[in-house]
This record gives structure tokens, C-alpha cells and sequence, in this order.
């Protein structure tokens, strides 16, 4: 084997790594924070009894969850501008992890709705509140009460979908980690460094989700 | 154009079966690969000592924090750079099926876990061994839990197999994007390539719920 | 003499196949505390939310103060009435559920105060001046900012009762509001009603407490599979009944 690991070149580069991180962040939030809206009203669709919002709703989260990210991906960037609509590299991702994040997130709200009891609902017509006023100021924030201890996994396996982004060279962490591989030679080290960074980021959005669902729990 | 589509998808119809049957055999090595490693693994989480769960947690969670893409590669890169050669066939189902088997470890885990303690001392009770224990109470009601789980697993890996083409393994994408190179229809065969998957994917999900529904105690 | 609140003629409802309310007449004067009694599956608490059109019904008219509740009816043609307009008709009715239905994540106060602010556009420190005034008047007054999951289940139920009152409701509705209390808590809901009906509000209570629907009532209604089967003064009806099925009602129902 005679491999002798060397740090060096990796730590050398590490603010290289450090930027793309940085923009995988910024990739998972923007993304995510669209999707949760687009999520949001797919899952009231998808809870509703009219049929006109359920089968749409439907439809895009089955397509969405059962089609590989990377050909959404590969998509948007290169086949979309045929059809006159040309967005530049970061924008066509965002777009496309922002509606793939719609579909897994819609499931994730559905199931958290499914949970509330009908008798909430019902106090809230009672005293004389519209659909959607219950729905902003009383489904909602239960709901995400109810969500929040699931909802890390779905959103550390967003965050880890922005690794794709490097397939239209986005320079996010792992375009970066390539980069620094092809170019140092430090093979072992660049990507046991990039691991680590992914692995504790994630560990981080796990811990503060945790901490927001502390912040939320209500008093009892 | 349309006609000019058919014509092309006709010149094009070994490509891309033979990139379907890539894909295919991609994935299920890596299903059979990672499966077997993953029962090995949610069973050290919940029986090993404590040093043994320590190491197996540790390896869970670097490989569930890594993105998949990253894992393929390194796999490629990594295998190369440390004289073992394996070309980015091997390297990539290397990586799908160690993603695998931390997704089957967690289920394995998960479905173990999932029953009640009284069942093995019911088992303890009665007089049986560890393995007749496993055998013939913890596995069977594990099962139940296991195989819906494990069948939604088959079509992540369906759907990650499409990451070898970017160290350039020719299965479905990248027989597409070889396609696309040629008579520049993108728009055309990335929605056949998303069909396709959409097809054998949904499939799996069709055949996931079935599994739930037989597997579904009567109560 | 008293004006007529509440008229309903009529009343249909189905589901599916099954006709739970079979045509009720029911007239309810300004001031009335009238307790409807009944087996379950009589179609008591099915009338009272179809008053709050939390249920459709199919046939006949619900007037409140002369205005029809929930559908246009014009001839033989019937249609529901927009989601707002059935909104606002719901705010002057107030209802009490079995279940409290309090806001989980919201304050006692914040409970009362959500329809004054969202559906009467009060200021919140307007909102949060009444709502302390209505804790209050139930008792409450130092459970304000608490909230439902730290309160007992009577506690709750007055919550409730305070944020439906709080609406000022031409008529309050009450379902089976002790029903899921435990017995040494149901005295402290039953106060707050009486303190209620002695302030004059006009009051439909679906009840299992005999003996507290002989106290406060005013008029006793016995429902009987989907029609009203007798109705008068308490004083008379659970002494002397007149029909069997009241009597056979009464002889099986805990009024002790």
C-alpha cells in the first residue's frame, strides 16, 4: 500500500472546503424553506376531501418521490433552456431541490396533520374563524410541533442532496473536494476531511432541531 | 421533431436497454451486498457489547451523514489512490452497498427493537436458547417490520444508482446523456430516462405496499 | 312578552341512508335555558351543531334572530351560504364541546383572545381586557397565561366556556360539557352555568345530569330517535311524564 497520510495540501485548501460548505448551507436552506411552503399546501391538499386538490397533489408528490434527484437535476440545467427557460446554474438547482424538497416534505406535513384532532378544527368554526384562519393560527403551529421530532432526517437527507449541485459545477463542498483531490493528490485525506464536514454538519442540524423542538414543547 | 424523436429513440433502443439493465444489475447487487452487511449491522447494534456497538454507531452515522454521491467518490478515488483497483463499476456498487447496509442496519435495528421485552422472556420462559429464541419469536415478528422498509430501501438505491455515472459507470444516465450528446434531445430523453426510473421505482413502491398489507398481522 | 331567538322548522339530516333527525320544531325564547335529554343516537347533539352548522343538514330551516343559518332557500331551491357569511353566523352562537377542544398551544388568555382578534378585529389589549374579565368571572383568574396541558379538565372546560362567552353569543350551545370530567370536577362547569343562566343568557344544553337539568333549566326537551317526543316545564316532565318512552328514559338515567 505505502500510503503515508499528509494533511498538508488538504489544510492548505480547507477554506476552499469551507466555502463550498458554505454554499451547500445556503443551497439547503433556500431550497428547504420553498419546499416547506410548497410542502405545506400540498399536504393541506392532499388531507383535503376535494378531490381537485387531492389527485394533483398526489400526482406531484408520487412523480417527485419516485424520480432520481440527479435527472431533475441534469434536467433543469440542461434540457429546461430548450424549452426557452434558462436559469443560471445555482438558480436551476435551488428550483429543483426546492420542488424535490416539496414532495418529501409534503408527506412529512400530511402525516403531522393527520394527528390533529377534528375537535380543534371545529371550536375554531365555532367561534366564527374562516378555514383559513384555523389553518395559519391553529393547524400550523401544531402541526410543526407535531413534525419536528421526524422532520430531521428528511431535512439532513435534503442537505445531503445538495452534493448533486457538483454535477452542474456548483462549487459546493463536494466540487470542492473533487477539485482538491484531482489537484493535491491527497486523496484519503480530502475525502475523509469532506466526510467529516458533511457528518457534523448534519449532526448540527439534528442538534438544533432538537433544540427548536425543546423551545416549542408546551408546558405541561 | 417528433418524428425525428422516434427515429432517434428507435437508433438509440439497445443503448438504452442496455443502460436500464445497468442500472438493474447496480442496484441489486448493491441491495443483496448491502442487505447482508445491514443485518450483520442492526444485529451488533442491538445485541454487540458495547465496544461493538460503539465502533458499529460510529460507522452508521459517518455513512448517514455523508451524502451518497461523496461516498461513490471517495469509493472510486480512494480505491484507486491505495493501489486496489477496483474500476468504477466495483467502486460504485462498493459505495451504494455501504450505504445500504446502514439504511438495513438502522431497519433492522428499528424492527428488533420494536418488540416488546416480554416476548423474550416469554421465550427465556418457555426454555428456549438464544438462537431458537431468534430463530422462531424476535425474527419472525421482525420480519413484519423489516420488509416494507426494506423494499422502499430497494428503490433509494434504484434512485442512487443513477450517481455512478458521474465516475463513469454507463448505466441508464449516462447512456442518456451519451444519447443527448449526439442528437441533442435533451428535453425529449431526460423525460424518457425520468419515465423509466419513475416506472421501475414506482414499481417497487406498488410492490412495498402489498408487502405491508400481507405482512400486516389481522387484529 | 320575549322575543323569539332561535326557530327551527323542520329539521332534516341525514347520512347516507340513515335519517338521524326526522323533522324537529323547536322555538326558543330570549332568556330560555332549555336542557335537551335523550338516549344516545337521539339526534340531541347532532341538532345543537347543526345550530353552529358544524353539521349540513338536508332539510328544513334554522332561523337565528330571523335570519336563516347556513343555506339560501328560495322556493325549492337551497344553497349553502359562503364560507364567510356561515362564519360570521357561527360567531353568534357560542359553543362548549364535550372534549373542550382548547387551543393546545396557546394561553388561556390567548385562547379567548384568537376570535376577538381575528374574527371581531379587536385590539389585543382590548381582547386581553376581556379575556381577563371572563377568566375571571369563571374562576380562573390566576390560570391566565397557563396553558391547557397545565390545567385540570374542569379548568379547561371553563376556559372554554369563557372563550365561547367571550364572543358575546346571541345564544350559547353546550355539548355534553361534563361528560368527559371526572365526577369530583363537574361541579365547578356546572357553577359557571348556573352563574350564566342567572345573568339571562339564553342557553341549549345537551346533557346527561339530570338532576342539574331539572335545577337550571327552564324548559326540558326529550329527544327520541330523531324527533322531539316530549317537551314542557322540568318540574312536571321528569315527575310526571307523559309519554312511556320519556319514563322509560328516566327510570334508566341516573337522576338521584
Amino acid at each position: 500500500m505505502g500510503y503515508t497520510l499528509n494533511f498538508g495540501a488538504v489544510w492548505r485548501n480547507f477554506d476552499f472546503l469551507l466555502h463550498g460548505l458554505m454554499l451547500s448551507l445556503g443551497l439547503a436552506v433556500t431550497s428547504i424553506l420553498i419546499g416547506a411552503a410548497i410542502g405545506l399546501v400540498l399536504a393541506f391538499a392532499l388531507i383535503s376531501k376535494n378531490r381537485f386538490a387531492v389527485v394533483p397533489a398526489r400526482l406531484y408528490v408520487t412523480v417527485l418521490r419516485n424520480l432520481p434527484i440527479l435527472v431533475l437535476v441534469l434536467f433543469a440545467y440542461f434540457a429546461l433552456p430548450q424549452m426557452g427557460f434558462r436559469l443560471d446554474k445555482i438558480k436551476s438547482f435551488v428550483l429543483v431541490l426546492s420542488v424535490y424538497s416539496g414532495a418529501y416534505l409534503a408527506e412529512v406535513f400530511r402525516a403531522g396533520l393527520l394527528s390533529i384532532p377534528k375537535g380543534l378544527t371545529e371550536a375554531g368554526l365555532a367561534i366564527g374563524l374562516t378555514s383559513m384562519q384555523i389553518r395559519t393560527s391553529i393547524i400550523a403551529p401544531l402541526m410543526v410541533r407535531n413534525v419536528l421530532p421526524s422532520l430531521s432526517s428528511t431535512v439532513i437527507s435534503l442537505f445531503k442532496d445538495t452534493s448533486l449541485a457538483a454535477a452542474i459545477a456548483v462549487p459546493e463542498l463536494t466540487f470542492a473536494a473533487r477539485k482538491i483531490n484531482v489537484e493535491s493528490f491527497r486523496v484519503i485525506e480530502t475525502w475523509m476531511i469532506t466526510s467529516a464536514l458533511y457528518v457534523a454538519t448534519c449532526f448540527l442540524i439534528a442538534a438544533l432541531l432538537r433544540f427548536v423542538e425543546r423551545r416549542l414543547a408546551l408546558p405541561r | 421533431m417528433s418524428q425525428s424523436f422516434l427515429d432517434q429513440l428507435w437508433t438509440a433502443r439497445y443503448v438504452i436497454m442496455s443502460g436500464l439493465g445497468m442500472s438493474v444489475s447496480i442496484s441489486l447487487l448493491a441491495i443483496l451486498a448491502g442487505s447482508v452487511l445491514g443485518v450483520f449491522v442492526g444485529m451488533a447494534l442491538v445485541f454487540g457489547g458495547a465496544a461493538l456497538r460503539f465502533a458499529v454507531r460510529a460507522y452508521t452515522d459517518i455513512v448517514r451523514g455523508t451524502p451518497v454521491l461523496v461516498l461513490v467518490l471517495a469509493s472510486y478515488y480512494v480505491s484507486s489512490a491505495v493501489g486496489v483497483n477496483l474500476g468504477p463499476f466495483t467502486a460504485g456498487v462498493l459505495a451504494l452497498a455501504i450505504f445500504c447496509s446502514s439504511h438495513v442496519g438502522e431497519i433492522v435495528r428499528g424492527a428488533l427493537q420494536a418488540i416488546p421485552k416480554g416476548q423474550t422472556e416469554a421465550a427465556k420462559a418457555i426454555g428456549l436458547t438464544f438462537t431458537q429464541t431468534f430463530t422462531s419469536v424476535l425474527w419472525p415478528q421482525a420480519m413484519r417490520q423489516f420488509l416494507p422498509a426494506w423494499v422502499n430501501t430497494a428503490a433509494e438505491m434504484v434512485k442512487a444508482s443513477t450517481l455512478l455515472s458521474v465516475i463513469g459507470v454507463a448505466e441508464l444516465l449516462l447512456r442518456t446523456q451519451e444519447i443527448i450528446s449526439r442528437n441533442f434531445l435533451s428535453l425529449q430523453f431526460y423525460f424518457l430516462a425520468g419515465a423509466l426510473y419513475f416506472i421501475v421505482n414506482y414499481g417497487i413502491e406498488r410492490f412495498g405496499k402489498y408487502v405491508e398489507r400481507k405482512t400486516t398481522l389481522p387484529s | 312578552m320575549a322575543k323569539t331567538i332561535l326557530d327551527i322548522r323542520g329539521l332534516r339530516k341525514t347520512y347516507g341512508q340513515h335519517e338521524v333527525l326526522k323533522g324537529v320544531d323547536c322555538a326558543v325564547q330570549e332568556g330560555e335555558v332549555i336542557a335537551i335529554i335523550g338516549s344516545s343516537g337521539s339526534g340531541k347533539t347532532t341538532m345543537l351543531r347543526c345550530i353552529n352548522m358544524l353539521e349540513e343538514f338536508q332539510g328544513g330551516t334554522i332561523s337565528l334572530d330571523g335570519e336563516e343559518i347556513g343555506y339560501h332557500v328560495e322556493g325549492t331551491a337551497r344553497r349553502r351560504k359562503s364560507e364567510k357569511e356561515i362564519a360570521r353566523q357561527r360567531a353568534l352562537t357560542g359553543m362548549a364541546f364535550q372534549q373542550f377542544n382548547l387551543f393546545p398551544h396557546m394561553t388561556a388568555a390567548e385562547n379567548v383572545m384568537l376570535g376577538l382578534i381575528k374574527v371581531k378585529k379587536m385590539a389585543k389589549f382590548e381582547a386581553r381586557a376581556i379575556a381577563e374579565t371572563w377568566l375571571d368571572r369563571v374562576g380562573l383568574a390566576s390560570r391566565v397565561d397557563h396553558y391547557p396541558g397545565q390545567l385540570s379538565g374542569g379548568q379547561q372546560q371553563r376556559v372554554a366556556i369563557a372563550r365561547a362567552i367571550a364572543m358575546a353569543p346571541r345564544l350559547m350551545l353546550f355539548d355534553e360539557v361534563t361528560s368527559a370530567l371526572d365526577p369530583e370536577l363537574v361541579g365547578e362547569v356546572l357553577q359557571v352555568i348556573k352563574g350564566l343562566a342567572a345573568d339571562g343568557m339564553t342557553m341549549l344544553l345537551v346533557t346527561h345530569e339530570m338532576r342539574f337539568a331539572y335545577e337550571v333549566s327552564s324548559r326540558v326537551i326529550f329527544m327520541n330517535q330523531g324527533v322531539i317526543c316530549e317537551e314542557g316545564n322540568p318540574k312536571e316532565m321528569f315527575v310526571r311524564p307523559k309519554t312511556e318512552r320519556l319514563a322509560e328514559f328516566l327510570k334508566t338515567s341516573s337522576f338521584n
